[in-house]
């Protein structure tokens, strides 16, 4: 098939996806996106509308396809990281602990105490960072527009503190296996006390601005409903379950990285609306800030990385005077290192849901095969019957409250 | 490993003429091709597996026997636990049984599947390309699809690179 001869989408296509009356021209068929300030990202809804009331919508996903897994299988274990952070954007940290873990479990790595406290610290202020993002884009499209503006202040906080550490605000690659990049500045700890300090004020502005407005109180309560066993048996995760009455929090089933010492409740609402939602995100705010409190409390001093030089880079001062590092150095950074033969399936709370990392190794220096179980892709589905008999407007309210991230769906 | 865990994963490498390997401290269940329908029955019913949270494939090729295996990850809340079960697949069959009647929330996954490694699978209700193009040729995670290198298609030079542009192997 030569380019010029493209075969046109007709509604051939989806007409098993459409009702009768959209072929008669009774109902509308309209797409929303891609390019829409309220899909959060490019995502096309394909709808059939009787009127302003939806009666189907087709979600369709691949804008933003970059062959990430595809790209992942020709580097090497070191360099595929760096493609981790482009994933769910809003959530790198939490990408590279997923990418981390999985590496540490098949290749028998271990943490030392003080980089799985650092880790704990900077997953839990991406969480506040990547919440403020939906709750901002929510609020906007319900027509909030000072709150939008409160949260990237708020976020610029975080970014900053980020950029203290690991030299980037957003890509920050900052987790390794076996540990960190580098160890923390001495300025951290104030930095991430000041901002525990200022934060819960803000909860309190925003709670303030929107849990008792009866505007937004009107737009969200009892819209897009979804049932325990509806959830379940979607395979939703993270605040969208939990929104539903379901208790299920990675951090606490199953705990990484420590989590299991730390003290905080998981926020369970059972209402399964919009509503429910955003109070499960909104409440998980305090959780994180407690987490991170409790976290800088017991920050143990000591090394940040494994000293199993096969695979974790000698430090820099070494390679002045020993050879033995040097030939480490140079093997790392030529033909990286070979991880044993196995699969892993490594499951994370992202502030989204349960990112899973399937990652198999053929025992050769590069992954041989990497799959992301991402909670966005997963969640998108929902919107073809979440959406159901409600208007146009409040299809907004239900993309914003389910928190979808189209770089964390497409790969 | 946990104890239930494992004597879900034991009997059903039984009933379904399958093989257990617990390394790594996970619990994968290897079965040979078809049943996945029933499979996916027995533990959502028997088992209390009430979700499949994710579904992939990883391609072996050259190897052909078998040369896919489907990777289906099982998660019960209400047990607190996640099985695995890797179904292999012949490089000729490429037509599996859809799970999505018994969990509606694997469509996705299927249709990702079936875009990026073209195994079809049978009682799909809407098998479209779903991440790549629709007129998009080939299916991209297959190991013998190239990466990259190629050469940039414009309307001018389309059909003269298109004649000597390398390509998948059916």
């Amino acid at each position: 098939m030569t380019m010029l001869e493209k075969v046109d989408v007709t509604l051939d296509e989806l007409r098993h996806l459409v009702s009768d009356q959209a072929l008669t021209g009774d109902t509308l068929l309209l797409n929303m996106g891609p390019q829409h300030p309220s899909t959060h990202g490019v995502l096309r809804l394909l709808l059939e509308l009787d009127g302003e009331i939806i009666i189907n919508c087709i979600p369709d996903v691949g804008f933003l396809h970059t062959g990430i897994e595809k790209n992942i299988e020709a580097k090497t274990f070191a360099q595929a990281e760096v493609m981790t952070d482009r994933l769910d954007y809003l959530n790198t940290m939490g990408n590279n602990l997923a990418y981390c873990l999985a590496v540490e479990k098949l290749t028998g790595l271990d943490v030392p105490e003080r980089a799985q406290v650092i880790r704990v610290i900077f997953a839990e202020l991406q969480r506040i960072a990547s919440h403020l993002i939906w709750l901002a884009t929510q609020a906007l499209d319900l027509a909030a527009q000072s709150v939008f503006l409160f949260c990237f202040r708020e976020r610029e906080i975080i970014l900053r503190i980020m950029e203290l550490c690991s030299g980037q605000r957003m890509m920050t690659t900052y987790f390794r296996p076996g540990g960190l990049w580098r160890d923390v500045p001495v300025e951290f700890e104030e930095a991430v006390r000041d901002f525990i300090a200022y934060f819960p004020k803000r909860i309190e502005q925003y709670e303030g601005l929107l849990t008792k407005n009866p505007i937004f109180l009107d737009r969200v309560k009892g819209i897009g409903k979804m049932s325990k066993e509806e959830a379940l048996a979607w395979g939703a995760s993270g605040p969208t379950l939990r929104g539903s009455g379901v208790d299920f929090d990675l951090r606490k089933a199953h705990p990484y990285s420590g989590y299991e010492q730390y003290d905080f409740e998981v926020p369970v609402h059972e209402d399964g609306d919009v509503f429910a939602r955003y109070m499960c995100r909104m409440q998980e705010f305090r959780e994180s800030l407690k987490i991170i409190e409790q976290a800088l409390d017991r920050l143990p001093m000591g090394p940040v990385r494994s000293n199993n030089r096969k695979i974790v880079p000698p430090p820099r001062a070494e390679l002045g005077q020993s050879m033995e590092a040097v030939i480490h150095h140079f093997k790392l950074w030529t033909e990286g290192y070979d991880v044993p033969k196995g699969s892993v399936y490594q499951k994370v709370e992202s502030p989204r849901g349960e990112l899973g990392l399937f990652l198999e190794s053929d025992g050769g220096p590069k992954p041989y095969r990497a799959y992301w179980r991402t909670p966005s892709f997963n969640h998108i589905q929902l919107f073809s019957w979440l959406a159901r008999g409600h208007y146009v407007a409040d299809l907004v309210a239900i993309i914003g409250s389910v928190d979808i991230v189209l770089g964390d769906t497409d790969r | 490993m946990d104890k239930k865990l494992k004597s879900i994963a034991q009997k059903l490498a039984k009933k379904f003429d399958g093989q257990l390997d617990d390394s790594l401290e996970q619990a994968r269940v290897i079965v040979p091709s078809g049943k996945i329908v029933e499979l996916c029955k027995e533990l959502r019913d028997k088992h209390d597996f009430e979700s499949l949270t994710g579904f992939s494939v990883v391609d072996y090729h050259p190897q052909t026997e078998p040369r896919f295996h489907l990777i289906y990850q099982f998660r019960s809340i209400a047990q607190n636990i996640y099985l695995e079960v890797r179904m292999e697949l012949n490089g000729s069959e490429l037509l599996v049984d859809s799970v999505t009647g018994i969990y509606p929330g694997v469509n996705w996954y299927e249709r990702e599947a079936w875009d990026m490694f073209g195994i079809q699978f049978e009682g799909h209700p809407d098998l479209r390309r779903l991440l790549m193009p629709y007129d998009w040729e080939g299916h991209p995670l297959r190991k013998d699809y190239p990466l990259g290198y190629e050469e940039v298609q414009f309307t001018f030079n389309y059909d003269e690179i298109a004649k000597r542009k390398p390509s998948p192997k059916e």
